[in-house]
């Protein structure tokens, strides 16, 4: 009875005229675009210093000048006196928008079947409205990777901009092939197999792993000289990663893995970025030499063997830079990306410092993903993905006040701040009268 | 080998009721810090003096305690030790799985000393945790306070042995999943879950009554009566009835909040906390009425159904709703920086420095109900303190020195690479974990009622 009743009320209140839908509290507040001018702000552009009594143009979703005096004509004026300008934030690996419920393997989209599938594409498989987005990005985190896992080539990761309603509006423009390089760690107290297997299991899957790219390769060749191939997505996907169309993204944790990885890569004309490299600074030195840049974390983590320093997961990125690795940090999470800031603040109090672990998180994956003419600072001509904030945005403290993406600017909503306002007074209190 | 074992576990329980009188205390005289009291404010260029274990005097140019270090803090902050009223660090085990109710287990029994979590949580600023007992069950074991005193190889040593009794309990998704899904016996819903309740306070109320016969009759003349038989399981759900033991519940939904507040009522329960809280927000003026408050994660969410409708400002709701409000890890990663958790209640709701700071001492204290020895810095209570460098609400602050009774534990300038107290000796190669090993642990052990799961689950409990 009471469905029927509620379902009739629902089709009447379809019908009802336009006029009558203002009645609704709570209108909702949809990301906007125009002109911008982001007046008298302390601006940190991370390329180019930080500029006091600055103010940033926003038109045509790019910023489009960066000083003083500029003028406000056509532009909706925003007073920054008293705030800060920063270029949005950018996490280099994630798996936002790929699941809703971790428990819930219904609304798991990350991790397919098989070992080899590279053609599972993280983009197309994007939630543009999955809630943890819109929790993210009003922590000033733009911008993510999002990463399938699961097999050995378990698919190719993209990067979003956190706003949008379809993979072409999100898309930022960068893609890379997963490669989970073999693992001689375990994956947690439950796993229980002995050294002996475990090494076992490693050397099998790098054996099979050259197996398939040298599969790859030969299909590449073969393509190359315009052989009618049968259809082979697997294939198709990955010999772009051995013809260096897309670049390989190699998850790596363990030294010797990172180690027997170094090795793997060499002699191979690809591009390579890790990612993780948990032990990173056992063997930061050669990753250095070897020139392959790291995005790392999560920061906050444990470290990966008892007898380790309490403090190695927080030194790791300072350790790698200072060897002369490039580093990017990332969070390695889903619903809470927007820890990215404390992460990258606990990698700078432990060895980073403030500047350096800043760019971890701007420029530095920006030039990493080969887009840092358009992401990672406040520069005319890039991209306006901007946070204007009370402060430094990877302290606590600080207030987010508004988040540009792509030239829009974002609601500072989502469902954690709406259930805030509905229940710090809630109505009724205690008593119902 | 086994009788051994045995035998020598006896000898160890023994052990236990011996060795309780004396634990290290120290002396000690902290000068130049920026106190952060929690409870009387902050103190500029202030000293601290600890004596025996115990804090003597906070005031200016104080002298040494005698045969007592003298520690220079000039331009760091000194807090209270941090307090961690959910954690399963130092536990063997965690899950008694076998019933709905497991009241008569005791996580004392499982408790070992040698964990480097101990460690890494006193490099945290952490120096009393609460080791409880999993979320298998409605009525789950009996949890254990501890005292971070790394380095003793007695489980008794690093007990608080004069904090009050605690037990956990649980509702929702997990004991539903563990006995109705797993085991095909109640309770499989949030009903089960209140049935379980109701009938094992009565049948304590009816033990408590068969024993209330039994005694009062002893006396008598021509008494015949022989005595019930003894039962821990009813026993201890009697002595929460007698209000002797502090309830510590796992949960989420504001429904099953208000269930258990309604028991509770109606059984004269009042001794009671809850724990994770998720959707406590939506019922924040209830738990300020009745309970002893709630203890929350900072920001956690979507990791499952029941923490679905979370929201980061949780805490912010509850605390100027009037809950007693802490902030736990329930993690042996989150552990290492609740100073940081506590902290994200400034950006989620904007807390004052001392309504966060209160949230990781003095309010967890109050739960565990020890808040008269610890949890703040005042004279007459036991000297566990932090010192950091920066301002321990800041996300770059870093733990310096952290101290028990007044014995230094951690110390940064004295951090060597490997502290584990206890090396297998079977362990030929270290094993690298590559996925925080020890994360996640209220339904650990509880694998063999999930085979179907293929262990997948264990990533997803809490």
């Amino acid at each position: 009875m009471n469905r029927i009743l509620k379902t009739f009320c629902a089709s009447l209140l379809a019908l009802l005229p336009v006029a009558a839908m203002a009645q609704i509290d709570g209108e909702f507040v949809k990301p906007r675009t125009g002109k911008f001018l982001l007046q008298n702000a302390t601006v940190v552009t991370v390329t180019k210093g930080t500029l006091s009594n600055t103010s940033v143009l926003v038109e045509n979703g790019k910023i489009s000048q960066v000083g003083t005096g500029i003028s406000a004509d056509g532009a909706e004026v925003i007073d920054c006196t008293g705030m800060f300008i920063y270029p949005g934030m950018i996490d280099g690996g994630t798996r936002l928008g790929l699941v809703e419920v971790s428990s819930v393997p219904e609304t798991v989209d990350y991790a397919e079947l098989g070992n080899v599938t590279p053609n599972m594409q993280a983009l197309t498989t994007v939630n543009p409205n999955a809630e943890a987005i819109s929790v993210t990005r009003v922590s000033g985190v733009t911008t993510v990777l999002t990463v399938p896992t699961g097999g050995l080539f378990p698919g190719t990761a993209a990067l979003i901009n956190l706003n949008g309603y379809t993979p072409d509006q999100m898309y930022g423009g960068f893609k890379a092939i997963v490669m989970n390089f073999p693992s001689s760690g375990r994956r947690g107290r439950f796993d229980r197999r002995s050294e002996e297997d475990v090494k076992k299991d490693s050397e099998k899957a790098l054996k099979e792993a050259n197996e398939i790219w040298e599969n790859a390769k030969n299909y590449l060749t073969l393509k190359k000289a315009g052989a009618e191939l049968q259809y082979y997505p697997e294939m198709d996907q990955l010999s772009k990663a051995v013809s260096g169309e897309l670049p390989l993204l190699i998850v790596v944790d363990a030294a010797s893995d990172i180690q027997n990885a170094i090795k793997w890569v060499e002699g191979k004309d690809i591009k390579v970025i890790f990612s993780g490299v948990a032990e990173g600074w056992r063997v930061a030195d050669e990753i250095a030499k070897a020139g392959i840049p790291v995005i790392t974390g999560p920061v906050q983590e444990l470290p990966t063997r008892q007898s380790d320093r309490y403090d190695t997961p927080y030194a790791n990125a300072g350790k790698m830079a200072k060897a002369g690795v490039k580093v990017a940090i990332r969070t390695d999470e889903e619903e809470n990306v927007r820890n990215l800031p404390f992460h990258a603040a606990f990698a700078a109090a432990y060895g980073l410092g403030k500047e350096e672990a800043l760019k971890a998180i701007t420029i530095n994956p920006a030039e990493i993903f080969g887009i840092a003419d358009q992401y990672g600072s406040v520069e005319a001509g890039k991209r306006a993905n901007l946070i204007i904030s009370t402060g430094d945005p990877l302290e606590t403290k600080s207030q987010i006040i508004h988040v540009l993406i792509d030239g829009y600017m974002i609601p500072m909503s989502n469902r954690h701040i709406r259930l805030y306002q509905e229940f710090l007074e809630r109505s009724p209190g205690l008593k119902v009268n | 080998m086994k009788k051994l074992n045995f035998i020598l576990a006896a000898l160890l329980g023994m052990g236990l009721n011996y060795s309780q009188a004396q634990t290290p205390k120290g002396s000690v005289l902290i000068k130049n810090a920026t106190v952060l009291t929690v409870t009387k404010g902050n103190l500029e260029n202030t000293d601290v003096l600890v004596q025996d274990g115990v804090i003597k005097q906070v005031g200016q140019n104080l002298s040494a305690p005698s045969g007592g270090q003298t520690i220079d803090a000039s331009g760091k902050f000194l807090m209270p030790g941090i307090i961690d009223a959910h954690s399963h660090v130092a536990l063997d085990v965690v899950n008694e799985a076998s019933s709905p109710i497991v009241a008569e287990v005791r996580m004392k029994d499982v408790v070992n000393p040698f964990e480097i979590g101990i460690y890494r949580a006193l490099a945290g600023g952490v120096t009393i945790s609460h080791a409880m007992h999993g979320s298998a069950n409605v009525v789950g074991g009996q949890n254990a306070t501890l005292k971070h005193r790394w380095g003793s190889d007695d489980p008794a040593e690093i007990i608080m042995q004069d904090a009050p009794r605690t037990i956990k309990f649980a509702l929702g998704e997990n004991p539903t999943r563990v006995h109705g899904r797993g085991n095909n016996i109640q309770p499989r819903t949030r009903m089960g879950v209140e049935a379980v309740l109701r009938n094992g306070f009565n049948e304590a109320l009816q033990y408590k009554k068969n024993w209330e016969s039994y005694n009062s009759a002893k006396g008598q003349k021509g008494n015949t009566m022989t005595p019930p038989a003894f039962n821990d399981r009813l026993q201890t759900l009697a002595d929460i009835l007698d209000g002797k033991i502090i309830i510590h519940c796992h949960s989420y939904r504001a429904d099953e909040i208000y269930m258990l507040i309604n028991v509770a009522k109606d059984f004269g329960i009042t001794k009671l906390v809850f724990q994770h809280t998720n959707e406590g927000f939506k019922v924040a003026p209830e738990i300020a009425e009745y309970t002893m408050g709630a203890s929350v994660f900072a920001d956690w969410w979507a990791y499952k159904m029941e923490v679905y409708y979370s929201t980061a400002f949780n805490a912010a709701i509850l605390q100027r709703n009037g809950v007693i409000t802490s902030i736990n890890s329930d993690s042996a990663e989150l552990i290492r920086h609740l100073y940081h958790e506590a902290a994200k209640t400034q950006r989620y709701g904007g807390l004052t420095d001392d309504e966060a700071l209160a949230m990781i001492t003095i309010n967890p204290a109050k739960q565990l109900g020890i808040d008269d020895k610890v949890g703040s810095i005042e004279v007459g209570k036991q000297a566990d303190l932090v010192i950091f460098e920066g301002h321990p609400l800041s996300s770059y602050a870093v733990p310096q020195m952290t101290f028990v009774d007044g014995v230094k534990y951690f110390d940064i300038k004295a951090d060597t690479d490997d502290q584990r107290q206890f090396v297998s000796a079977t362990e030929m190669v270290e094993p690298v974990y590559l996925h925080a090993e020890e994360d996640h642990q209220c339904l650990q052990d509880v694998d063999a009622y999930f085979e179907a799961f293929q262990g997948a689950f264990l990533e997803e409990t809490l």
